[in-house]
């Protein structure tokens, strides 16, 4: 149990303070390792109380697609080397305290919600129906994911399919004298307009003018 | 204090939520940064979900991880390009040029 404490402590420590490294640092590029650093902290975390598929899957997702899709649009921008002008800018300095304010404001009401807040007795027995225990997590997820959750699992996928295409769609640009094949054009094309049948004299050839 | 409980991981995700927010409100640099702390709240949300979801012993909290992981990539993908689309069009994206809507 103190080996559990510690790293506990250990990880999320390493999460706050990449956390706030996200924020804070002036290269781009370095706000997306850090965030890649915190993500794989959490991911520990989540392996350690107990739900490895989520842990592994988050490692997948997030540092494998979106941290590498942050960091292509990272490089493509060329905006990596632009100086943080946090507290240096005078005119637009009015809406840092309110920023402040703001922020812990919803962080204390968030700790006064942890602090004074209770479990019913029985709740435990009564929510704990599905978690199978002698089988494993991914098991587990699986045997309710495609019974009980199959539709917005489907859905989750026309999620992806709508996210997938809005992209292309709203990067796409067509481009001035670019050669681009005609798939139309080119099926439809018929016999008399591809082939020419000529009569070639003996000794004289055939002059061919395209 | 060496027994970890639901309360500690909540409070961790409490920490996280917030300095996703002060990140959000206190940016001066890029949209891109304003993007990631947006993954930064939404990996506080799968926090809470996960804690909850071991310490009731009840599986609904990581199966709504999952679609909310799927809402997350979904999110930074189209973000990206409508960044990218903006780059394009204006030719930057720090955060005190982007005035076209300035009310």
């Amino acid at each position: 149990m103190l080996a559990h404490a510690i790293f506990f402590y250990f990880f999320s420590f390493v999460a706050i303070i990449s956390a706030i490294m996200v924020t804070v640092s002036k290269n781009t590029v370095h706000s997306v390792f850090f965030l890649i650093l915190d993500f794989i902290s959490i991911s520990c975390l989540f392996i350690m109380i107990g739900a490895e598929f989520l842990g592994m899957i988050m490692l997948i997702v997030y540092v494998g697609a979106v941290a590498v899709l942050f960091l292509f649009v990272v490089m493509m921008l060329n905006v990596a080397q632009q100086k943080n002008q946090w507290f240096k800018s005078s005119d637009t300095s009015t809406h840092i305290p309110i920023g402040l304010i703001v922020s812990l404001i919803i962080f204390f009401e968030l700790i006064i919600v942890i602090g004074g807040w209770k479990y019913k007795p029985d709740i435990i027995e009564n929510f704990s129906d599905n978690l199978i225990s002698n089988s494993t997590n991914t098991h587990t997820i699986g045997s309710v994911l495609y019974t009980e959750y199959i539709h917005l699992f489907q859905i989750s996928g026309m999620i992806l399919l709508v996210a997938m295409i809005g992209a292309i769609v709203l990067t796409f640009r067509k481009r001035e004298g670019v050669k681009r094949q005609n798939y139309f054009s080119q099926i439809s094309r018929e016999k008399n307009q591809g082939v020419e049948l000529v009569e070639v004299k003996s000794n004289e050839g055939v002059k061919i003018d395209v | 204090m060496f027994e970890v409980s639901l309360g500690h991981y909540l409070t961790l995700g409490a920490i996280i939520f917030t300095i996703g927010v002060i990140g959000i409100f206190l940016n001066r640099k890029n949209v891109i940064v304003i993007l990631m702390s947006i993954e930064l709240i939404l990996l506080a949300v799968n926090i809470n979900l996960v804690s909850f979801s071991i310490f009731l012993q009840n599986l609904s909290g990581q199966i709504f991880t999952l679609f909310i992981l799927t809402v997350a990539a979904a999110e930074a993908a189209i973000g990206l390009a409508i960044i990218v689309v903006y780059y394009r069009n204006a030719g930057t994206i720090r955060v005190e040029e982007i005035e076209n809507l300035k009310g």
